[in-house]
């Protein structure tokens, strides 16, 4: 498994407060790594860094061979790196359709590789059809359930046609059955070939569906394993799950 | 409707418009009909930043007065400078102006970016006082022609200019809106956060909004020296401008290339007939009045309410940022 994404102990303060302290961390192509940590760990604020939302103070990241330096954050998209957000931010005045249709434009055009404008509603309408929102395709995002709002999310993220997803607690607020919904959606793109960080706070769902954990506490990383040995790590158990 | 074919039946519009003043035989028309014009073009202008991508510009005035002022420095050299080119020369002067302005003040948002925009119309307007090139605070005197062949009063090609002006701004604010240019505002307007996570250059497209909106205020103000014959800051960088700019889409809607021309006509012809009636100076009393119904009863203005009770669309503010919202830009 070639490494698509290597961060070299990454560094974040806001003031006083040390976010993110020496991270470093590598994600394989196809890979799907869990990111768990308690509310305050550092998790966000990491993702933030790595998709150029936050800017890191020390360290780097690299992904698929680039030093990402301080390039902006629609360009890390286009490079192939795709988020989802922990609260769904729709386009709220496009319609569904409308909002896919962005990433096609800025981000799948930029690589060279974009759809003729015949091409891009259908692709749209395939890409909702694979999340389960044809039907919504021309209604806005104002008309959707919490859980059609996380698959709106994805179905945006993969529209980009990225080689990392990072869901950031997708699953948040849904029921079982909707958590299993969305894990489906993360399987299906995994077997594409896309490697997924999933970040949540839904153990069972983390646990089936990583190869690899990763556990931070107050912006350090205390544990990156299988997820069984990780549970297993008393320092986890102490930090994380309790005694 | 193909943007060439919408061009030419707006062109079609503003010529029977044009007619028709000519036929009532009463030159005010011609004077209030410049004013509503100019209205729509700079309506338009301030849509493209402040509807389409959300970024409230309080410095309309200050991109209105500059292409003023542009016409008045050419004036001093070359006084036989035609209309239409000093439109594009205030164009261009305003233009590169609001990309400078874009390029200091689009990190910013929300409320911040307000204020700078209206630090920007203040230091403007103490650069044009104190530039006695163009008058200084005493003024400049325009000399216009009195009659221009074949249409006779100056003021009939002044609002011919204007006409093909809003015809322009109008076709362009449609363009925009329907291509992959207005898809990236709107994303803009609606998420940055998002937008960039999307791949839309959020930066590269502000800047092209303040550039293209400065642009067209530019265009807007330059004849104006021309029509009023006698340019002050005082009240080329008035209050009116400013005020009505913002208003005129608000009233009519942001979020498409109709809402600024129905605010426009309908503000702009309501105060003319004031003007006539009552008196100027209820101008701004109009719009206040008129702006915080509007806010009140059809936040997403006249469209909106169409769009409401004809098409049957569901209500909620669409497209419109809070002036405090993303104030502090993206937090952790």
């Amino acid at each position: 498994m070639s490494e698509l994404l290597a961060i070299d102990n990454l560094g974040k303060r806001f003031g006083g407060f040390i976010a993110l302290d020496g991270i470093s961390l590598a994600v394989g192509t196809g890979e799907r790594v869990g990111l768990i940590g308690p509310n305050g760990s550092g998790k966000s604020t990491l993702v933030n860094c790595i998709c150029g939302t936050v800017r890191h103070e020390a360290g780097a990241v690299y992904f698929d061979g680039h030093p990402l330096g301080s390039a902006a954050a629609h360009v890390r998209t286009r490079l192939g790196l795709a988020r989802t957000f922990q609260l769904p931010r729709p386009f709220v005045s496009l319609t569904l359709l409308d909002n896919l249709r962005i990433p096609l434009l800025y981000t799948v055009a930029a690589r060279g590789q974009g759809y003729a404008a015949s091409e891009i509603e259908a692709r749209c309408l395939a890409l909702l059809r694979e999340v389960g929102l044809e039907a919504k395709a021309r209604h806005r995002p104002r008309d959707l359930t919490q859980v059609e709002m996380r698959k709106l999310e994805l179905a945006r993220a993969m529209a980009a046609e990225p080689k990392l997803l990072i869901a950031d607690e997708s699953m948040a607020g849904l029921t079982h059955s909707e958590v299993e919904d969305i894990l489906m959606l993360l399987r299906h793109l995994n077997a594409e070939g896309i490697a997924i960080i999933l970040i949540e706070h839904i153990m069972r769902a983390v646990m089936s569906f990583s190869q690899r954990l990763v556990v931070l506490v107050s912006g350090r990383k205390i544990a990156d394993g299988a997820p069984e040995e990780v549970m297993r790590d008393p320092e986890v158990e102490k930090a994380y799950l309790g005694q | 409707m193909r943007s060439d074919v919408f061009f030419l039946v707006c062109l079609g519009i503003g010529g029977a418009v044009f007619a028709a003043a000519v036929a009532f035989g009463n030159d005010y028309l011609f004077f209030a009909g410049y004013v509503v014009a100019q209205y729509v073009v700079l309506a338009t202008a301030w849509n493209i930043l402040g509807g389409y991508c959300g970024y409230v510009n309080f410095g309309s005035a200050a991109f209105f007065a500059l292409g003023a002022y542009t016409t008045v420095a050419f004036y001093s050299f070359y006084p036989s400078l035609p209309v239409p080119a000093l439109i594009v020369v205030g164009g261009l002067v305003s233009g590169v102006v609001g990309l400078g302005m874009g390029y200091l003040t689009l990190r910013l948002r929300g409320a911040f970016f307000a204020i700078a925009t209206l630090a920007l119309a203040v230091v403007l307007q103490t650069l044009v006082v104190n530039w006695d090139y163009v008058g200084g605070s005493r003024g400049a005197y325009i000399m216009r022609p009195e009659t221009v062949a074949p249409l006779g009063n100056y003021v009939r090609y002044l609002f011919l200019a204007m006409l093909l002006l809003a015809v322009v701004a109008i076709t362009a604010a449609r363009l925009i809106e329907r291509s992959r240019l207005g898809y990236g505002f709107a994303t803009i307007r609606d998420d940055e956060l998002a937008a960039e996570a999307s791949g839309v250059p959020t930066l590269r497209l502000k800047l092209v909004a303040t550039a293209i909106s400065g642009a067209l205020m530019g265009m807007a103000g330059a004849p104006f020296p021309y029509y009023i014959g006698y340019l002050q800051p005082s009240s080329t960088f008035g209050l009116d401008y400013a005020v009505n700019a913002i208003a005129m889409p608000l009233i009519g809607g942001t979020t498409t290339w109709i809402g600024p021309l129905v605010g426009a006509v309908l503000l702009g012809s309501l105060q003319q007939i004031a003007t006539v009636t009552i008196s100027s100076a209820v101008n701004l009393l109009i719009v206040g009045f008129l702006l915080v119904g509007f806010v009140i009863v059809a936040p997403n203005g006249i469209v909106g309410l169409f769009r409401q009770h004809v098409r049957h669309e569901p209500a909620g503010i669409v497209g419109r940022r809070r002036l405090g919202a993303d104030a502090a830009g993206s937090a952790p």
